[in-house]
């Protein structure tokens, strides 16, 4: 067609001088390059290359670093109970089975002194109101007082040693119910002119007060418990307990003690015990009795925060949060997570993906794969297929018919369902994701040769009958030289034009199996599994940095690619002169 | 011209026989067994019998015990008696009963896509030949091979994103809305059709740029041609030059090409209907193959060879009757 853009003379392609001087590839570049749509293509594939190969080359992040940030949590940091109920503490070796415990409880409602469980009779001594001892009781002696005068009757026979009449009457004296001597435990029962002494053995204590220990190495002894809790009830600040030395702060309002431990005349804190107990919610914190005594204060004051100074002086805020009798003390704690779908940044152009992945830099090394197998299975795909085309083509006969008939039977498996079980096969085998994406290539060109094989014989087919075939022919060159030497050049320029159209269309494969999950797989980068976020419907409505980027180097490299076979196609073609 | 209908057939039916047993080969490599995975299932019911029992006996059942060659003679021996078995993972339906279920959803989709695709290429292909190199043209083709560079799921993606996300028009899956049940016998119909609004316009898109490329060709080597020349010559207004001469012969080709693309019509996308999650046949076989159901895969893969060998044969019956020349030889 006449083109009046182009009629100049200098500029004309068919003019005589022009073709003197211009080889014929000469000629297909200078019809290429005035292809607009055609140079555009080539720039973009350049860039493209540059983008990936380059670019991953010189991007600050690896293909699969993993980008952590701290953020703050509120996190629960301790629970706070108010003890309404009786607990157990069992004596040092011995246990008291759980139903004794339960009538314990039973005898103490009542008012009972003793009960009997699973034919056992056990002893309750109460205390206080919350301090219970469970005992075993074995009478030694009765004692009737008249005047000053005490005479003991063994129970047993047995002599009452004068060390127990003399702290009987000595406890009497103090108004005890209890004393002890040479590390045994008498109880006087009774009252009046008639008591009984008798051998305790203490089985359990049962009290609402919760000891808590200052230090995380201190563990509170029983008769340390036994003890302190007694001191209490009588208001004693000072008690010796096996021979050490505390001293009680006793706060009576709110029924709470804190203890010092003497020790050569010097106080160290040593315990508390109060109504609530304060539990840390990982078992790796200890919580301090300062802490304890400030969480106390705060509930006890319906306080909703309070800030606290740890060990080490830095302060911290803590809420209260009341469920019933519980409280939760929460703060707010630093965690390590992953920086995910974060937005587009300086530090991160695109943001980061699912896994806290620089999304610019996966688009690079997706890049390399998606171009790495577009270039790879076309070339594999035009080898086998420039062969079996080339030998049908040219020798024709039951050969001829042979591959024809494999191009038709690969030419109808629809080649979606075959990679998806293929894909599958090869999820169930666990093979690597690096073999992975050689296999994808070769499975790609084993399904994609057939129309490149299509073409080779039909342009074959035609150029077989032309003079120069028979020149070839009657000049005897080998049959070898004849097809590669004299066939396929003449094959070549269709051939490099179907290539390239099938570059892109192979690259559109890839993007789609790795899309499906079916073929390249995470932890390397393609284009197509990079858009597989957008299954999480979340990820589509939110984060459109995660799958848009990727898309656009999709069509970009396909829409290049198919602007450069298009171009080529033109120049090839002498029927699209200009 | 019958004596080569028949050979084409005959190739046809070999051809078939080596689709099958690729096909049958590489369902039978799948992992997913869905006998065992139904075996374990019932040994599990109460008062069964045991896993291994229940295996033996259903892979008798299935015809799966004896070796692949075998199996693939005893399928083949059934499907060319048209028997081809239940579908497994819809208990309780024969896969023809399955696939009449799910044909006409297809149908549908690529009859509706078919008829956008004609009425958008064909004149674009014409007007892009007709001022070839200007600015119209190169729009065109930009258009066309934008199109054949798009792949079908971002495509989808994005509609979605656009349509159902940001405004909200259309739903994100499926044929039928909530409140399908409630609609009219009319409303229902429409429903659907909305349905299909983003799986058509994804489909068309896709398929647009090659039939525009393809009718530009032909549209320029007739205009190229001696007969247009003379048609010039003559006299002829442009115009009848174009749309007389020219464009009756651009339609030999191009005619060929769509009569055998027809039967593919029936043969679904299986990755739009899948994300758009629309029960057509693609859809059917993309959840068939993930569940091993061989009976419905092994109809699926032969249906469609069926479809791509029936395309070529059309094409090629058509290209003797619209063009004369070929009759004569």
């Amino acid at each position: 067609m006449a083109n009046t853009e182009n009629t100049k003379e200098t500029n004309r392609l068919d003019d005589e001088r022009r073709v003197r001087v211009l080889s014929p590839g000469m000629l297909v570049f200078k019809r290429f390059t005035r292809n607009r749509l055609a140079v555009l293509g080539t720039i973009i594939i350049v860039l493209m290359f540059i983008f990936s190969f380059i670019g991953g080359a010189i991007s600050p992040y690896e293909e699969n670093q993993v980008f952590r940030t701290t953020t703050m949590e509120s996190k629960a940091y301790a629970g706070v109970r108010e003890n309404t109920d009786f607990l157990y503490t069992d004596a040092p070796g011995k246990e008291l089975p759980k139903l004794a415990k339960t009538q314990a409880i039973l005898a103490i409602n009542n008012g009972e002194e003793s009960f009997v469980s699973q034919d056992v009779t056990y002893n309750l001594i109460k205390e206080s109101d919350e301090f219970y001892r469970v005992v075993e009781m074995s009478p030694v002696a009765t004692v009737t007082t008249l005047g000053n005068v005490a005479s003991f009757s063994s129970v047993d026979g047995a002599e009452i040693s004068d060390a127990v009449k003399e702290a009987f009457s000595q406890a009497q004296k103090d108004g005890e119910t209890s004393f002890k001597v040479e590390g045994t435990d008498y109880y006087i029962s009774g009252s009046g002119r008639n008591v009984t002494i008798a051998v305790t053995q203490d089985l359990c204590m049962i009290n609402k007060l919760i000891f808590s220990p200052y230090s995380a190495e201190t563990t509170l002894d029983y008769n340390f418990q036994v003890a302190a809790e007694r001191a209490m009830e009588h208001g004693k600040t000072e008690f010796t307990v096996d021979g050490v030395d505390y001293k009680a702060d006793i706060d009576e309002k709110t029924s709470s003690a804190i203890f010092y431990k003497v020790e050569g005349g010097q106080e160290t804190e040593y315990a508390m015990a109060s109504h609530f107990t304060v539990n840390p919610v990982s078992s790796d914190v200890f919580l301090s009795i300062e802490f304890k005594d400030r969480v106390q204060e705060a509930v006890k004051n319906n306080e909703s925060s309070f800030v606290f100074a740890d060990a080490n002086g830095t302060e911290a805020e803590y809420t209260v949060e009341r469920n019933n009798n519980e409280y939760t003390i929460k703060t707010m704690k630093e965690i390590q997570v992953n920086s995910n779908y974060e937005s587009p940044s300086a530090a991160h152009w695109l943001g980061t993906d699912g896994n806290g992945m620089d999304i610019l830099t996966r688009l690079m090394y997706g890049g390399r794969i998606s171009l790495l197998i577009g270039f790879l299975v076309v070339i594999l795909s035009a080898l086998i297929g420039v062969v079996l085309g080339g030998l049908a083509g040219y020798f024709g006969k039951w050969l001829d018919n042979l591959i024809m008939r494999l191009v038709d039977v690969f030419n109808c498996i629809p080649a979606m369902p075959v990679y998806l079980i293929l894909g599958s096969i090869m999820d169930f085998a666990k093979i690597d994701p690096r073999l992975r994406i050689w296999l994808l290539m070769v499975i790609l060109s084993v399904l994609s040769w057939p129309s490149i094989a299509r073409l080779t014989r039909g342009q074959i087919l035609s150029l077989r009958e032309q003079e120069f075939m028979v020149a070839t022919e009657a000049t005897g060159i080998r049959v070898s030289k004849r097809i590669f030497k004299h066939l396929i050049p003449n094959v070549m320029p269709q051939l490099i034009v179907s290539c390239t159209m099938s570059l892109g269309s192979v690259i559109l494969m890839e993007a789609t199996l790795s899309f499906l999950g079916l073929g390249v797989k995470f932890p390397y980068a393609s284009w197509g599994n990079m858009i597989t976020a957008v299954n999480d419907l979340y990820v589509l409505k939110t984060y459109w940095f995660v799958w848009i980027p990727a898309g656009i180097c999709i069509v970009l490299t396909v829409l290049g690619f198919n602007f450069i076979g298009d171009g080529l196609r033109d120049a090839y073609d002498p029927k699209m002169k200009r | 011209m019958r004596k080569f209908i028949i050979k084409r057939l005959l190739i046809s039916i070999v051809i078939l026989f080596f689709v099958g047993m690729i096909a049958y080969l590489l369902m039978r490599c799948m992992p997913a067994d869905y006998v065992e995975q139904m075996a374990r299932e019932l040994s599990q019911k109460p008062g069964s019998k045991s896993f291994n029992e229940w295996k033996e006996q259903l892979y008798q059942a299935y015809g799966m015990d004896s070796n692949i060659i075998m199996g693939y003679f005893t399928w083949l021996g059934n499907a060319v008696r048209g028997n081809f078995g239940d579908s497994w993972s819809r208990t309780g339906q024969t896969v023809i009963q399955v696939f009449n279920s799910v044909i006409w959803y297809s149908f549908a989709l690529g009859a509706a896509s078919f008829i956008l695709e004609i009425v958008i290429a064909i004149p674009l292909g014409i007007i892009s030949a007709k001022k070839q190199y200007s600015k119209t043209d190169y729009a065109v083709t930009f258009i066309a091979l934008l199109g054949i560079s798009l792949p079908s799921f971002f495509l989808a993606t994005l509609l979605k994103w656009i349509f159902s996300v940001k405004l909200g028009w259309l739903d994100l899956f499926g044929i039928v809305g909530r409140n399908h049940e409630q609609l009219s016998e009319f409303g229902k119909i429409l429903d659907m059709g909305a349905h299909m609004i983003l799986p058509v316009i994804t489909l068309t898109v896709v398929s647009i740029g090659s039939l525009m490329r393809y009718t530009r060709t032909n549209m320029l080597e007739v205009l190229n041609s001696d007969f247009i020349r003379t048609a010039r010559a003559k006299g002829l207004s442009e115009k009848k030059v174009v749309n007389y001469h020219a464009f009756r012969n651009t339609l030999i080709p191009v005619v060929t090409i769509l009569g055998g693309s027809l039967p593919s019509l029936f043969a679904g996308a299986q990755i739009t209907e899948t994300l758009f999650q629309i029960p057509g046949i693609g859809y059917t076989s993309y959840e068939a193959i993930i569940a091993g159901d061989i009976p419905f895969v092994m109809f699926y893969i032969v249906f469609i060879a069926v479809l791509t060998l029936l395309g070529t044969l059309i094409a090629d019956i058509l290209y003797a009757v619209v063009d004369p020349r070929v009759r004569i030889q």
